[in-house]
């Protein structure tokens, strides 16, 4: 499967940005996409929404998505517009859950380093190759493990259960 | 080789000898939790999943309300009665409503649905607090917990282990709670990711079961993936006590390996505080109190400390007594079962006559949901296990975290206080 090239500005945090900045707890009980992605980031950038666009990736620094197992955290980034997440590392839930619900995500230190607020990025998610356009460097992403990979390759977690379900049957 | 407590665990559940640290095994589940958060999530994925129609096995699921509840507003309301339906068509055996359950976490124990040796998951990242029965427990998000309810199974990666060896005797004031605050520092926040925790050595051999339970609580604050407790005498009569459903006590081998061993003595131990905003920012009440911290409000409860035995160390300090005229003290019972309890003893009257505000028992403001959730520029010491931006409410307020005792403590003087300094201590 060729996933399609990701390509928008960054938007730079720091190190441990937990889910509930990320999204707080009181939005909790919203389920659409949409509606959740207009809070998203609130908790330590009220405006983000506001200066989201479509594409956009956000950066940071290590343990990104730390704390609870909300996956509507990366529902949240999905639901307003961000294509992807680049990282130094990222917490183990909620690396799962965006991988399970298909919101790209990416780690490496020397990318979280260098891409800065506005930068524009490209990233080819199968070669796990990052392009920072406005600085003229590119990056590579860590691969991601073999398991994971071949998850990815089969269309993610429900097409795995799908099968699993069907060798049962 | 000798494998780890976890690796044990994770072998027997996917069938294998014997499993290593990295291997991907699919591993089956003895129950799965969900909330009506997650839930929500994962009753929608677990819809859109081909071939899934029913559970895997209705009596080895539970369905727990207690994010918002009672429901705070429509929307709530409708989670619940989301997961409710599903629960009635599914004839899940385990669903616990508003007024006949509690927190998740406290409630699963009690029921007798957690024994050692038993793998479980659930959609909320304090599930790892069932490792203090020696089980392997861990968090996942809702499209994981969808497929558990449809395989009755998960791929997991066997996480590699840190063996922690607390030595020495707590002292006066000192609670598990301060020692697992002085672990997350120690480990810091994501020092422990991927990883299993193993707790070892006499002090934690101590501890009550309660204790046990706030401190493989917080595992998932170093970022683990579970903390586990060897199960005991005092494991297995509490759990005796509430099923008769066999297990498998399992032991880590004598030669098995470990990432890393670190020794922790807690004889000159403080009480221990974790300042805002990070639960790996802690430090000891004595530095802490160097400088005069008023708080606005008092929170006790949560899935780490809303037990009996952290009530009554509550009670026990605010007998007789006001609180301090300048904040508000929010207590939520862990569950239904220690609510009753706590009236029975007489610590519901206790807690209400000093002044707290006794809530019905659920999560309540730990996640900023309601009943107690915080405004800008207030400032909370809680009970509670997180401590980040907005956890409690307002992004512009901040939370403290601390033992049932420093809490109560802080509640008679009205700012962060060392319980050792209360008057009580010598009776």
């Amino acid at each position: 499967m060729v996933a399609k090239t990701l390509r928008g500005h960054a938007h730079k945090y720091g190190k441990n940005v937990d889910t509930d900045v990320i999204i707080p707890g009181k939005y909790c009980s919203i389920v659409d996409p949409a509606e959740l992605g207009t809070h998203a980031m609130e908790g330590i950038d009220p405006e983000f929404s506001k200066k989201v666009e479509r594409g956009d990736l956000i950066v940071a620094d290590r343990n990104f998505g730390c704390g609870s197992s909300r996956e509507v955290a990366p529902i949240a980034l999905k639901g307003a517009g961000v294509s992807g997440v680049i990282a130094a590392s990222f917490a183990r839930i909620f690396y799962r859950n965006a991988l399970n619900i298909g919101l790209p995500i990416f780690e490496s230190s020397e990318a979280a380093d260098d891409i800065a607020t506005g930068d524009e990025i490209q990233v080819e998610p199968d070669s796990g190759t990052i392009r920072n356009i406005s600085k003229d460097k590119e990056y590579k992403a860590a691969a991601f493990p073999p398991f994971m990979q071949s998850l990815i390759d089969a269309g993610g977690l429900q097409a795995y259960v799908e099968k699993r379900l069907a060798e049962k049957a | 080789m000798g494998m780890t407590l976890t690796e044990k665990i994770l072998a027997r559940h996917a069938g294998l000898t014997a499993v290593e640290p990295g291997q991907i095994i699919n591993a089956k589940v003895d129950l799965v939790l969900a909330n009506e958060l997650s839930a929500a999530v994962a009753i929608a994925a677990f819809r859109n999943m081909k071939g899934a129609s029913r559970v895997f096995d209705h009596s080895k699921i539970a369905l727990v309300e207690d994010h918002f509840v009672p429901a705070k507003d429509a929307q709530s309301a409708k989670l619940a009665k989301l997961m409710k339906d599903f629960a009635a068509e599914q004839q899940i055996e385990h669903f616990f409503d508003v007024g006949r359950g509690g927190i998740e976490h406290v409630v699963l124990p009690e029921e007798g649905l957690v024994a050692p040796g038993e793998l479980i998951v659930g959609g909320d990242s304090h599930t790892c607090t069932y490792g203090a029965f020696g089980s392997f427990a861990t968090g996942m998000g809702s499209t994981d917990i969808a497929a558990a309810f449809a395989l009755g199974e998960v791929w997991l990666k066997v996480p590699c282990s840190i063996k922690l060896v607390y030595n020495g005797k707590l002292g006066e004031m000192v609670y598990a709670k301060d020692v697992m605050l002085k672990t997350v520092q120690t480990l810091g926040i994501d020092g422990a990711t991927y990883r299993a925790i193993e707790y070892h050595g006499t002090t934690v051999d101590n501890l009550s079961i309660t204790g046990r339970i706030t401190m493989a609580n917080m595992a998932i604050e170093a970022g683990a993936k579970n903390g586990i407790f060897h199960a005991d005498e005092k494991t297995l009569a509490y759990v005796r006590e509430r099923t008769d459903r066999e297990f498998v006590v399992e032991r880590a081998d004598g030669d098995a390996k470990y990432e890393r061993v670190i020794e922790i003595d807690v004889d000159a131990l403080e009480p221990q505080v974790a300042c805002p905003h990070l639960p790996d920012n802690v430090h000891s009440i004595s530095e802490v109190t160097r400088e005069d911290i008023p708080v606005d409000q008092v929170f006790i409860g949560s899935c780490t400390n809303g037990y009996i035995e952290d009530l009554r160390v509550v009670a026990k300090i605010l007998r007789g007594k006001r609180i301090a005229s300048n904040l508000r003290v929010i207590v939520n019972p862990g569950s239904q079962k220690v609510w009753m309890q706590a009236a029975d003893e007489g610590i519901l009257s206790v807690l209400a006559g000093a002044g707290c505000a006794v809530n019905t028992p659920g999560c309540g403001a730990c996640f900023g949901g309601h009943m107690g959730t915080l405004g800008d520029g207030e400032r909370c010491i809680s009970t509670t296990n997180r401590n980040y931006v907005g956890r409690m409410g307002s992004p512009k307020a901040e939370v403290y975290l601390a033992s049932p005792a420093t809490c109560a403590a802080s509640a008679l003087a009205g700012r962060i206080t060392d319980p050792r300094s209360l008057a009580l201590v010598a009776a």
